[in-house]
């Protein structure tokens, strides 16, 4: 099963300098990580109140490297004409969208979300989240959009049989509030990437494959915010008893569309 | 084995570590010790320096525990090294408001072979009661490691937090002492902290903390080059492993890789604390 790192972006963040978050740059972290493709969005689209500009260059940037980085679009809910963009996003083979409801000022139970939610998933798109982009106790004084709330998470999977949730950047906690919260057939829509999730002495990430199945969860990186380097330290060092246990395969997220990215040679 | 001779098993210092004990509030205490001395072998590690923080909040606050915690913490801490001499070393954690009994502990814990002392946030950094403090810890060649908030902006909970600035004041005054400048990546500003110790070569930072963000590592090295960083881990393994690979791969010669790994802290402690680095 190829590695795919579902959580990477490209371009500046607002609160700190981030040491080149190009795609050329990326692309050459995958191969020293043995990381097949990735899953990447703009980050500065998040803090954009348009992000349809943000999508334009993403595309863009991306599009000399279509086969490792998979383009994923922020998309707006309460934007005229989202759902075209979003319509354009699956035309061009995005295999997620993102959505930052602390950053657009919605809460928990916005009905947009939800009617976005699901169209993207019958577009064969899952709806990528994003729990925070920085620990708490180092945020800008300006950064004050908060965390990204479990009731959200819980309420977005709810919303419909055709919704899949990929939710970045969650720890424990927040992961067993959601999963749970939620019936058999509303977890099975929800994955959690690893980017955020801590190994020994407290083995969150074994106790979490114990309690909920490690099909529940895919490989972040959380790049280029953070060490690409923490996921796999993390696998690394699970109990004896679980190494080697495989994780969610993305590619079968949105199973019933689009081919899956090409894995690059050795 | 040394860094010259290019081997692939280096030694390996943790200088920031924790234990648990009996008392201190949890069921699956003994677990998690376990869980890190597996994780130790996995990563390396050929020796854990670790502390125990009094009853960590169940009997008396962690960043201030009472006399009789930090007695029973250190006992505990005493034992783990009994049972593990071979890979685990002790700070003796005091508390500065107990002036008697911090002395008493630091003598009384050196004597069954503690080789650092461990501050918390019970007084600011550089509050005049961590004076005497700092010259038992010079008379015995202990270095302190100080928990630290990376750019204090305002009071947190729970704890009279500490930043790199208030910890450079206490270095300034004591410059025979060695001062460990906990986890820069432990929350707060880290680029806050690199110039406000830069000035200070007795205050050397370690990389442990959850906080792993790109960058980091790598202006730590610019501000203060590889001789004053100590590779730690605290409370989160996964993270000290990333870091050890990002440092791999930031292109560091064999030397000054070492000397984060491990010749940096064989040089702050008690000549002869690590045998099976020598």
């Amino acid at each position: 099963m190829p590695v795919i790192d579902v959580n990477a972006l490209i371009g500046p963040y607002p609160f700190r300098y981030v040491p080149h978050p190009d795609p050329e740059v990326l692309v050459r972290v995958l191969d020293r990580e043995g990381i097949d493709s990735a899953w990447v969005g703009h980050l500065p689209s998040a803090f954009y109140r348009d992000p349809t500009p943000g999508n334009r260059e993403l595309f863009a940037k991306l599009s000399a490297f279509s086969n490792r980085l998979v383009p994923v679009p922020a998309i707006r809910p309460d934007w005229p004409k989202w759902d075209v963009a979003l319509r354009d996003a699956a035309s061009a083979g995005a295999v997620a969208v993102r959505v930052y409801p602390p950053q657009w000022g919605m809460g928990p139970h916005d009905a947009s979300l939800r009617e976005l939610a699901i169209a993207a998933g019958e577009h064969g798109m899952a709806t990528l989240l994003t729990v925070r982009f920085e620990d708490l106790r180092q945020r800008h004084p300006m950064d004050s959009a908060g965390d990204l709330s479990a009731a959200a998470i819980r309420a977005l999977a709810r919303a419909g049989d055709a919704v899949r949730l990929v939710v970045t950047a969650a720890g424990r906690e927040m992961i067993e509030e959601v999963h749970w919260g939620l019936t058999p057939g509303e977890q099975a829509r929800v994955f959690w990437d690893i980017s955020w999730i801590w190994g020994p002495p407290e083995d969150h990430l074994g106790k979490l494959f114990r309690t909920i199945g490690s099909e529940r969860f895919v490989f972040g990186t959380h790049w280029p915010l953070r060490l690409t380097q923490t996921p796999s330290a993390n696998l690394d060092l699970l109990p004896d008893d679980l190494l080697g246990m495989s994780l969610a395969d993305a590619r079968g997220i949105c199973a019933t569309r689009r081919p899956s990215p090409v894995a690059h040679p050795p | 084995m040394t860094a010259s001779s290019g081997s692939l098993v280096e030694p390996l210092i943790d200088a920031h570590a924790h234990f648990y004990h009996a008392d201190a509030g949890r069921a699956d205490w003994a677990a998690v010790n376990a869980s890190r001395l597996r994780a130790g072998e996995r990563i390396g590690i050929t020796y854990h320096v670790a502390s125990v923080l009094g009853s960590y909040g169940f009997s008396s606050p962690t960043y201030f525990p009472s006399p009789a915690d930090v007695t029973r913490g250190n006992d505990a801490m005493l034992e783990i090294c009994d049972r593990e001499p071979d890979r685990v070393r002790m700070f003796v954690t005091v508390n500065p408001n107990y002036a008697d009994h911090a002395t008493a502990e630091i003598e009384r814990c050196a004597e069954r072979g503690a080789i650092g002392i461990k501050l918390l946030a019970s007084r600011r950094a550089d509050d005049a009661l961590l004076d005497p403090i700092a010259e038992i810890a010079a008379d015995h060649g202990f270095p302190i490691l100080h928990h630290i908030w990376q750019h204090r902006r305002r009071e947190w909970p729970s704890q009279e937090i500490s930043d790199g600035a208030d910890l450079a004041r206490l270095a300034q005054r004591h410059p025979k002492s060695s001062f460990i400048l906990a986890h820069i990546g432990g929350g707060g500003d880290y680029m806050h902290t690199f110039p406000a110790i830069a000035d200070c070569p007795n205050i050397y930072p370690d990389l442990s903390g959850s906080g792993v963000d790109r960058g980091m590592l790598d202006e730590a090295l610019n501000a203060l080059g590889p001789q004053r960083l100590l590779w730690g881990c605290d409370l989160t393994m996964c993270t000290g492993l990333a870091k050890l690979h990002a440092l791999e791969v930031i292109g560091l010669n064999a030397d000054d890789m070492a000397a984060i790994r491990w010749t940096n802290a064989a040089r702050i402690f008690p000549k002869g604390s690590f045998p099976r680095c020598q």
